[in-house]
């Protein structure tokens, strides 16, 4: 067709010596257009690192996983493994154990923490910014939503009686979480020591939880520094 | 300054839970409850609202607590402040994660944490449970209203469905639904 006879074609080719993909779509671009377009193209070409596109992509992949995941947490790690590592490729299977270590032995929601975690790995600061923002967007909106539907059923009889039953149901899946955190658990003499006094400063004795949980951080590393110190003499 | 408050409880509630999702019960009752944002009935509720829809628990409840204290705007400080910390501490520790993972200080303090969070989600069962099963104080007599009975009925039949690894949610509906059932017959049986 007429596509060579676009003013200032001559130009093209020495400016994108790097794909052929690039170049035909430039041609394309050229029957239609002329150079503007191209030079445009270039520059966005030029500027953009291999990083920064993948910061739409790492956005809605973890709004996707933000948005799918029920229950959150360890319910996570699958939908991850499926997206992060088979299907972008972003990090390796080995990776995914890194998540989970890194998830159990820093604070705050296993989500959050891998959220951050594979952004950064992938894409620096904005990356992990990114992944973050987009795993939390969802359930900002869905439960900001759900407030409003909750404070209008909330007086209707039969929602009563159903949250009546479903308060015993949340207790035997509290116990549940118990128990599996139990199994996580390491279990010497002192490890149950350490949850039984939590367990009765924060029942019974109504002790502030941050105290119990710095004070049993302390008892942890105090004990395993002189464990380390028997053994070594 | 209510923005302020719900930014600080729950960046305090992001940095000090480990193990993530039920593991942040016990800081969330105690603060939630002691500023008055919600009783324990309406935070057990919520545990089951959060099962039912995705997302972290965490995001879920300080967007919750904040939007029913302080509207939209207290929503984004309270999700704000239980985010921030994991954010910045993943960031501060991904370059050398294999240093912080294996330091015998972090190992250590874990050695504690771990049985720590066991203990106090025990804890957290302990006060759910005698609220749930005791709504007027816990006593014998009480033990006798039909209120304990169904509690205790469903609470056996999800336990046993949740150690089978069903879905939370199907136990959620299934004991809602017999929740409703036994409402609805204590009513007609009484009258």
């Amino acid at each position: 067709m007429s596509g060579g006879t676009a003013p200032g074609h001559g130009s093209g080719p020495d400016c994108s010596p790097d794909k052929e993909s690039t170049e035909s779509t430039m041609e394309n671009d050229q029957t239609m257009k002329g150079e503007n377009i191209m030079e445009n193209d270039q520059t966005i070409k030029a500027g953009g690192t291999r990083e920064s596109s993948k910061l739409l992509p790492l956005f809605l992949t973890f709004l996707k996983i933000g948005a799918f995941t029920f229950g959150g947490g360890y319910a996570m790690i699958p939908l991850i493994q499926k997206e992060v590592v088979e299907k972008q490729k972003w990090i390796s299977d080995q990776d995914i154990l890194e998540i989970v270590a890194i998830a159990e032995s820093t604070p705050g929601p296993i989500a959050i923490n891998a959220a951050t975690f594979v952004g950064y790995r992938t894409a620096g600061i904005a990356g992990a910014f990114l992944a973050t923002l987009g795993v939390v967007l969802p359930s900002f909106f869905i439960i900001l939503g759900i407030s409003f539907v909750l404070r209008q059923f909330q007086e209707q009889k039969m929602v009563q009686y159903a949250f009546q039953g479903i308060r015993a149901g949340v207790l035997a899946l509290i116990a549940k979480a118990c128990f599996s955190m139990y199994k996580q658990s390491p279990k010497s003499g002192i490890a149950y020591g350490i949850m039984v006094t939590a367990l009765i400063c924060v029942a019974f004795f109504q002790v502030n939880v941050l105290l119990v949980i710095a004070g049993c951080a302390c008892v942890g590393l105090i004990s395993s520094i002189l464990a380390e110190r028997r053994h070594g003499t | 300054m209510k923005y302020l408050i719900l930014f600080w409880v729950f960046f305090k509630i992001g940095a000090f839970t480990f193990g993530g999702g039920y593991a942040m019960l016990p800081l969330v009752q105690e603060e939630v409850l002691s500023h008055g944002w919600l009783s324990w009935e309406e935070i057990v509720n919520f545990i089951a609202v959060s099962e039912s829809t995705p997302g972290p628990f965490a995001v879920n409840m300080s967007t919750y607590v904040g939007q029913e204290t302080a509207g939209i705007l207290g929503a984004f400080c309270a999700t704000f402040g239980v985010v921030l910390p994991s954010f910045g501490i993943v960031l501060a520790v991904a370059r050398c994660f294999d240093r912080f993972q294996n330091s015998r200080i972090v190992k250590g303090c874990m050695s504690g944490l771990k049985p720590a969070v066991v203990g106090m989600i025990g804890a957290a069962l302990f006060s759910t449970g005698s609220a749930v099963f005791f709504p007027e104080g816990v006593s014998l007599g009480n033990m006798l209203q039909v209120s304990f009975g169904v509690s205790a009925v469903i609470f056996v039949v999800s336990l046993v469905l949740a150690f089978r690894k069903a879905h939370p949610i199907l136990v959620i509906v299934l004991s809602g639904v017999l929740g409703i059932l036994a409402g609805y017959a204590s009513d007609t049986l009484a009258f």
